[in-house]
């Protein structure tokens, strides 16, 4: 069982291996909507064992909701395996995609944010740069402030994705167990 | 995080295995329910369906029930399933037919009653097209099912149908929608018994923790006021027996839930009652005055809790369930056991037992004296109706003292369903079937012909709502065409009694559209009776009887006994004002439990 988590409400990471077959996302969105859990963001896609999806899902919750989160995902079929992954002992990214103005005159000043920010351009036009970064969600926040003031044109963002820090796997136990699919 | 147990992956049924043979997909369907050990199946053929009802009619070991609505055909599957202990199967095609089972599949899933939903599918090429009564039942059913498939693939058809009945039927049961194309079912595949399961994902937890038994043990030995707290996870578990062990050797007082009737008899004299809105006020002082509950596949339902923050205030938790998720879901658990109750309450009685000879079995006199002082103060009654009708309460009382506990009594939702929860006496599991989680107006008639169908030996009384019994009674028809002889008490108070009630009470008295002029006009003045239950039980093939006066009681419910060749229904005309107490008023401390109008127990005894 879940080593019972402690604290109030906050921002907080479950990974959740699934069997990759239809509806499954919408099985694990579903019981997030039904129960009034709230989904701050979510990623999925295919994990290491053939067969197996790794969803990446970020809540606003406290200990005891969080458990209930835990316990309900945990009783869907297709759930094979949850953990938390806490921000002290993860990695935790974003992908961000930005389309941002910038003129003749603005074109350095954006140039030189982007940077300091260790992003990178990926396509220039003649009045607006597309910048794309990646990074956890409060450098990415940082760099859409900087930016912003330029004026932002488009934003596409992704979800949180998140592994643990170390050597160890959370398909360690599995991948030896059976094959999917 | 993850629980690692071993699965059980045990096959459901009779174990038995046929060799591989070539054969078209619904021929598949056909073939694994029987090798399922599947012998009822209730339901309505479609065009989506049409193929796998050929093979159907070939079938030496199914028994098909035509019903007349898909909502009869789940709730019979329900009834089915809690009288026998089996897994229900029902059968409805794509579209209307598949939406029609949404009721039952929610009601299945919330009182935990294990069962099998086939639907027929459009075709897998036109899915997605909105093609002709094309629904997404998978979609619509997943957030009100255990589990849902869609197959498009016959090959997949014996594994799919093997690991629904074994999800269905283990760990906490429920409902499990199988949904297949009609190009799954018309397609050639090879049928080969047993298929291996998959199923990585689902490993329900049996053996509970020793050390949080031993812990639940010394907490009920140093409790000066403990309580079993019931819940109908103890018959689902079918662990009644062992639950007796155990009630012996504590000797606390025992409440029964609604969904528990029947678990612990009622005639024991530690049985203080059912708990809850309408429940006796021994039993709800059993729980709000405890310093202990030794909850046992409960869930702590808003309807026996009532205000969450001032329940059992003073209490301690030791809650056991199959069902982690339910463990401090609504009250926080002290001691949470997960697991199977038939294995945990025999391991929980020894280390009672242990423990209370190494240490001393507390002395539970005073507790006693507190609630029997209430249990003798309190039992439950009624008051003579002003108007001169007959008291409903007398009604069901005098049916559970002419029919006995070998009988099965299956309610609808609302005051009578309270009635029946609260006078007919309860003496075995399996006796008492009801719409408790979702409470669904006309469960009543189709459960109880399910009912009829999985124990023909036994009588089996719909005790129905002149309101509820509106609702399904179509179903008599499939009752009296295929011999399934159910007797339908109708207690008819010309309204939607517990609606009516709350108007009374809350609502000043302002009945906005509850008459239902099934037996008076709305003034009460004028006999209506729209339909006429006597002339609708005869237009479908039943014996209509009815019952106005006190002193007939008796005497009708002898001849609806008498009738066993085929079904019975009886309008029992009753007083519309009779309501249901004690009651706990929506919202409020269970402390402030009326047991009339306005009227409040007195807690403690006068010196």
């Amino acid at each position: 069982m879940a080593s019972t988590p402690t604290g109030g409400v906050a921002r907080r990471t479950l990974s959740v291996l699934v069997e990759d077959v239809p509806g499954v996302l919408a099985k694990v969105a579903g019981l997030f909507a039904r129960r009034a859990f709230n989904i701050h963001s979510l990623a999925v896609g295919p994990s290491e064992i053939s067969g197996l999806s790794r969803i990446t899902v970020v809540v606003d919750a406290d200990a005891k909701l969080l458990e209930q989160i835990t316990k309900q995902l945990n009783k869907l079929i297709n759930v094979i395996k949850i953990i938390e992954l806490e921000p002290t002992n993860s990695v935790q990214r974003e992908h961000l995609v930005i389309k941002v103005k910038a003129d003749a005159a603005a074109r350095l000043q954006v140039t030189q944010a982007v940077e300091l920010f260790r992003a990178k351009i990926v396509d220039v036009s003649t009045d607006s740069l597309t910048v794309e970064a990646t990074g956890a969600a409060d450098k990415l926040d940082a760099l859409l402030s900087v930016l912003e003031p330029f004026g932002v044109r488009e934003i596409v963002r992704s979800g949180s994705l998140a592994i643990s820090r170390g050597s160890k796997s959370m398909t360690e136990k599995i991948s030896a167990e059976k094959s999917f699919k | 995080m993850l629980t690692t147990t071993t699965a059980d992956h045990r096959l459901y049924g009779p174990g038995g295995s046929a060799a591989p043979e070539d054969v078209t997909g619904s021929k598949a369907i056909i073939r694994s329910l029987e090798e399922l050990g599947v012998t009822d199946v209730f339901g309505i053929p479609g065009g989506a369906i049409l193929p796998t009802y050929d093979p159907l009619m070939d079938s030496k070991k199914l028994n098909h029930i035509l019903v007349r609505h898909e909502q009869g055909a789940g709730h019979a599957a329900q009834g089915y399933a809690m009288a026998t202990g089996e897994v229900g199967v029902c059968f409805a095609t794509s579209g209307p037919g598949a939406t029609n089972l949404v009721t039952p599949l929610a009601d299945a899933h919330m009182d935990s009653v294990p069962m099998v939903a086939i639907t027929g599918q459009v075709n897998a090429s036109v899915i997605g097209t909105d093609a002709f009564q094309e629904a997404d039942i998978v979609g619509i059913a997943t957030p009100i099912t255990k589990h849902t498939y869609l197959v498009t693939d016959a090959d997949e058809i014996p594994r799919v149908m093997a690991e629904a009945f074994h999800i269905a039927s283990s760990g906490r049961p429920g409902p499990v929608l199988v949904d297949i194309t009609k190009s799954a079912q018309t397609a050639q595949t090879t049928f080969a018994w047993p298929p291996k399961l998959g199923l990585t994902g689902y490993k329900p937890v049996t053996r509970g923790h020793a050390r949080q038994v031993r812990e639940a043990a010394k907490l009920i030995a140093t409790s000066q006021r403990p309580v079993f707290y019931l819940g109908g996870g103890v018959i689902k578990a079918d662990a009644c027996e062992e639950f007796a062990t155990l009630a012996e050797t504590v000797g606390a007082p025992v409440v029964t839930t609604l969904m528990a009737r029947g678990a612990f008899p009622d005639s024991h004299p530690n049985n203080v009652g059912m708990p809850g809105m309408h429940g006796k006020v021994s039993a709800v002082a059993a729980l709000q005055q405890s310093d202990l509950l030794i909850t046992l596949g409960a869930r702590f339902d808003d309807r026996v809790t009532g205000q969450l923050d001032s329940f059992a205030p003073e209490a301690k938790v030791i809650h056991a369930d199959i069902d982690p998720a339910e463990i401090s879901k609504n009250r926080h658990a002290d001691v949470p056991i997960v697991g199977s109750l038939k294995e945990i309450i025999p391991e929980l009685n020894n280390a009672v037992a242990e423990t209370f000879a190494k240490h001393q079995q507390p002395d539970l006199r005073a507790w006693w004296q507190r609630l029997n002082r209430l249990v003798e103060t309190y039992p439950l009654g009624w008051t003579t109706p002003e108007d001169g009708a007959i008291a409903p309460q007398q009604v069901i009382q005098k049916i559970s003292q002419a029919s006995g506990p070998e009988a099965v009594y299956v309610a609808g939702v609302g005051q009578h369903q309270m009635w029946a929860a609260q006078f007919v006496g309860y003496e075995r599991p399996r006796q008492w079937l009801n719409s408790g989680g979702l409470g669904t107006m006309g469960y009543s008639v189709p459960a109880a012909m399910g009912a009829q169908v999985g124990s023909p030996e036994r009588t089996v009384w719909a005790i129905d709502g002149d309101g509820c019994f509106q609702m399904t009674n179509q179903e008599l028809a499939t009752c009296a065409i295929n011999n399934i002889p159910i007797k339908v008490a109708v207690i008819n108070n010309s309204s939607l009694g517990m609606v009516r009630q709350w108007q009374t009470l809350f609502y000043e008295s302002r009945y906005s559209n509850t008459d239902l002029n099934t037996s008076l006009n709305p003034s009460g003045e004028e006999v209506v009776r729209i339909p006429d239950f006597l002339k609708l039980a005869e237009a479908y093939g039943c014996v209509g009887l009815r019952c106005e006066r006190e002193e007939d009681i008796d005497s009708v419910i002898a001849q609806a006994l008498e009738i066993n060749d085929r079904p019975v229904v009886v309008d029992f005309v009753v007083s519309r004002d009779s309501m249901v107490w004690p009651m706990v008023p929506a919202g409020v401390s269970n402390s402030d439990i009326q047991v009339a109008r306005n009227m409040t127990p007195e807690w403690d005894e006068e010196d």
